[in-house]
């Protein structure tokens, strides 16, 4: 292949969608890792901190669509302080310096500032595509400016963004020009938009394919939207309440019936489930419907309408669908891929909620089952094994037991059994989130079976050094681990120091690993960032190496500590 | 027994406001053992958390205060409550930080429907109140009051009673509820008014005539409408219902 001229390479790499691909055909030569490099156009970045912007540019000149995560996953758990970091302003302005062809951004649990939104509005002519995901440091004035001069936009899209509402008028500020849109997402914002500003720009827009509003639009918009929309795809409801017999609620049973493509239903943030049947004729042709943040929608109106959505491939629900919804669930979505029920009750007593039973009646009906977060009351290893033995291709098994140290509710054993059949069975699994009472037996399981598995979530689980051992040693393909509250020490931390460089990240908070500990490691891996998080006042600058460590997060860095850390995150 | 009332220990001791009085704590205590604590390395695997028999599992309550890790100095998660966001009801001392798992963003969606703001004529500025917070009628308007305490709130009407005016202006309770509509606080069961408040405002009495509230002048006007009342008498006993 050498004698491929690099104009010949440059097409043929083109075909290679995966990342992975990409980077596998960059370390065949000089001359690939030079084609590649300057014909990449999709960069993926897990960790913001593993690169310096400048790095990224130099290595990929020509790059159009970035996706950055910034914090880690137990952020989203209040795990991590507000400051830590994941800065998204120091990536913008590389970029605004260098070049000007960036087009999509994807971020996750980034701090992205209104100044920063602003520069990126005003840098990149192309620019097409900004999906927020859990970020937080925006208002809507950083959402005008995006609004505003980004002509060619096509995709806006804020999905459980944290953002300061300023009630402007940052919808008013897309221009007439602006035609372009595909999905234009605001559901997580509070406030009010300017609702003749938003049916003039549905209504210009005749590519929009999907659109989610948030709880401020009151359905009478709901309905002249639809009407001008007819071709949405993908709909997220405002406010979805009203008199059934009013005039609008009417007007919008009718209009429903010309909406022969909405595919993906989600919102109902405030509902009159009385108005529900209006969105019975979509629910036949539904693959995807997200109920989980409709606490409004209940007991039989909830499993009407499930009833009608037999097409079902993604189902998002709260727990009060119960064990016997998720019996109509079981009967009624066989096509169903996707399932995750959370929690209504996040403070008292549950009530009833849903049990292991649920999880098994699914597993009988549900035999496309690969994806599942399921929060309940209690669990047994018997319908562990029986889900196990019913839904092999599980590629994503999340459980997430209320009472986290909880047995098994019959026998009173451990879940070890339980999780070892899901991991033994499931050979495509490639995370996986664990609860319940464990020993170290379901980690000696995991590094036995689960060969896949890229990410793992542990909390109050193992006896000792042993659990984190076996899966250290035993997962190869292990990307992620997130440890709290475990019995591992320094021992397990230090046994195999070179794998955490094959490892994008690890999180321990409240473990026994010791400030001693993470030193030594520090200083054998100058590969890795290891920081840790201490809250409490200390004013001493020797503490003692015995002292166990609060929250360390370590991860693997190409160039070395990061600049931009606060206070109270120390790098060692 | 609303266990929302009970996580807090502030509304634990405001008895009026819960009926936590009959209630032992400590009958309900969970104790979550926590890895490291009680288990011994060699144990049998089942049962390793002595702490904890069946008996106890089956009244899952988040409310220990016993839930520490191994150890340390622990402030029990108080100063990193898991819910944030604008807001945030009392949030039990004991709860487990980050557990369950579930993004604030979720949470805040789901508690935040029964904070609802009060409005009052000619105030300012308005108020929110938590109506999970209280269990009845009279409760909720004896906060008001407290709240709002330069004037005086109309009891709702069947219990026919009238607050002795402070100066002498009287509001009554009306509330906006699911549909938009304004209705007068009092007509229907508390749990239904709860579900279906979206917003509360106290009206000036003056404002308020359509729904068939007395008329009461402020009072440092009565003295100059004295007079005018004996003429004006026959329209106001018109204006009045029941």
């Amino acid at each position: 292949m050498n004698y491929f001229p690099e104009e010949v390479l440059e097409p043929v790499f083109d075909f290679l969608s995966s990342n992975r691909d990409r980077n596998a055909v960059s370390l065949v030569c000089k001359s690939w890792f030079r084609v590649d490099r300057w014909s990449r156009q999709r960069v993926f970045i897990g960790n913001c901190y593993a690169v310096r912007p400048e790095r990224l540019i130099a290595r990929f000149p020509r790059v159009r669509a970035l996706i950055l995560k910034g914090k880690p996953h137990f952020a989203d758990f209040n795990l991590v302080p507000h400051d830590w970091g994941g800065f998204f302003y120091p990536w913008i302005e590389a970029m605004a310096k260098s070049y000007s062809g960036l087009e999509e951004l994807r971020l996750k649990r980034m701090v992205v500032s209104d100044e920063s939104l602003e520069l990126l509005s005003r840098s990149f002519p192309n620019f097409k595509s900004l999906v927020l995901v859990s970020c937080e440091g925006f208002s809507t004035d950083g959402l005008a400016a995006i609004a505003a001069n980004c002509r060619l936009l096509r995709e806006l899209d804020l999905q459980e963004n944290e953002v300061e509402d300023h009630r402007g008028q940052w919808l008013s500020c897309f221009p007439d020009s602006c035609t372009s849109l595909i999905s234009l997402n605001f559901a997580c914002l509070k406030g009010e938009v300017n609702l003749v500003a938003l049916e003039r720009l549905v209504a210009r827009c005749p590519n929009l394919r999907s659109l989610r509003l948030n709880r401020t639009v009151p359905l009478d918009m709901l309905q002249k939207i639809l009407l001008r929309a007819p071709q949405l795809e993908d709909l997220g409801t405002g406010s979805y309440v009203k008199d059934p017999n009013s005039e609008p609620y009417i007007k919008l049973v009718n209009t429903v019936l010309n909406c022969k493509s909405v595919r993906s239903l989600s919102g109902f943030l405030e509902v009159s489930p009385h108005c529900l049947p209006a969105i019975y004729p979509m629910c036949l042709n539904l693959t995807s419907l997200n109920l989980s943040y409709a606490s409004g929608i209940r007991d039989t109106d909830l499993i009407k309408l499930i009833h009608h959505c037999w097409k079902l491939q993604r189902l998002w629900i709260l727990d009060f669908i119960g064990d016997e919804g998720l019996e109509v669930v079981a009967s009624t979505c066989k096509e169903l891929q996707e399932l995750r029920v959370f929690p209504s009750d996040l403070y008292g007593v549950g009530n009833a909620a849903v049990t292991e039973e649920g999880l098994v009646a699914i597993s009988k009906g549900c035999l496309k089952l690969h994806s599942l977060l399921y929060f309940c009351q209690q669990m047994t290893n018997a319908a562990l094994i029986t889900v196990a033995k019913n839904c092999p291709n599980f590629t994503l098994f999340r459980l997430c037991i209320l009472d986290p140290t909880r047995a098994d509710h019959l026998t009173l054993q451990p879940l070890d059994e339980g999780f070892g059949a899901i991991v033994q069975s499931c050979k495509g699994l490639r995370r996986l989130s664990l609860s319940g009472l464990l020993t170290d037996q379901v980690f000696h399981y995991i590094g036995m079976y689960a060969e896949q598995l890229e990410m793992l979530s542990i909390a109050f689980a193992g006896e000792g050094d042993k659990g984190m051992l076996y899966v250290l040693n035993g997962c190869k393909n292990l990307r992620k681990l997130e440890i709290r509250d475990c019995p591992f020490g320094d021992a397990a931390l230090l046994m195999d120091v070179g794998k955490y460089e094959t490892m994008r990240s690890l999180w321990m908070s409240a473990c026994e690993v010791t400030l001693g500990g993470c030193k030594v490691l520090a200083k054998k891996m100058p590969m890795l960032n290891v920081e840790i998080i201490n809250e409490k006042d200390q004013m001493e600058e020797n503490l003692d190496d015995s002292l166990k460590v609060e929250k360390m997060y370590l991860y693997r860095t190409l160039d070395g500590p990061r600049r931009d850390a606060p206070d109270f995150v120390w790098n060692l | 027994m609303k266990n929302k009332d009970i996580m807090s220990p502030e509304t634990a001791n405001r008895s009026s406001e819960s009926d936590t009085t009959g209630l032992n704590f400590k009958e309900t205590e969970l104790t979550l053992g926590l890895p490291g604590d009680s288990r011994a390395p060699t144990d049998t695997g089942g049962k390793t958390n002595t702490k904890r028999g069946y008996s106890e599992t089956i009244d899952l309550n988040f409310e220990s205060s016993s839930v520490e890790p191994r150890g340390r100095d622990c402030d029990n998660g108080e100063s990193e409550t898991e819910v944030s966001g604008a807001g945030k009801p009392p949030v039990a001392k004991a709860q487990v930080v980050g557990w369950p798992p579930v993004r604030s963003v979720r949470k805040n969606a789901l508690k935040s429907c029964t904070y609802v703001k009060v409005a009052v004529d000619g105030a300012p500025y308005l108020r929110k109140v938590d109506l999970e917070k209280y269990t009845s009628y009279k409760q909720l308007l004896s906060s008001l009051e407290e709240m709002f305490s330069f004037f005086t709130i109309r009891k709702y009407l069947h219990e026919n009673e009238l607050v002795g005016p402070l100066n002498g202006v009287e509001y009554v309770p009306t509330y906006e509820d699911k549909d938009g509509d304004w209705l007068l606080v009092g007509d229907v069961p508390w749990k239904m008014f709860v579900e279906s408040c979206k917003r509360l405002r106290l009206r000036k009495g003056s404002e308020a005539i359509g729904l068939g509230t007395a008329y009461v002048f402020p009072k440092q006007q009565k003295d100059c409408i004295k007079s005018t009342m004996d003429e004006s008498k026959e329209n106001f006993s018109q204006m009045q219902f029941t």
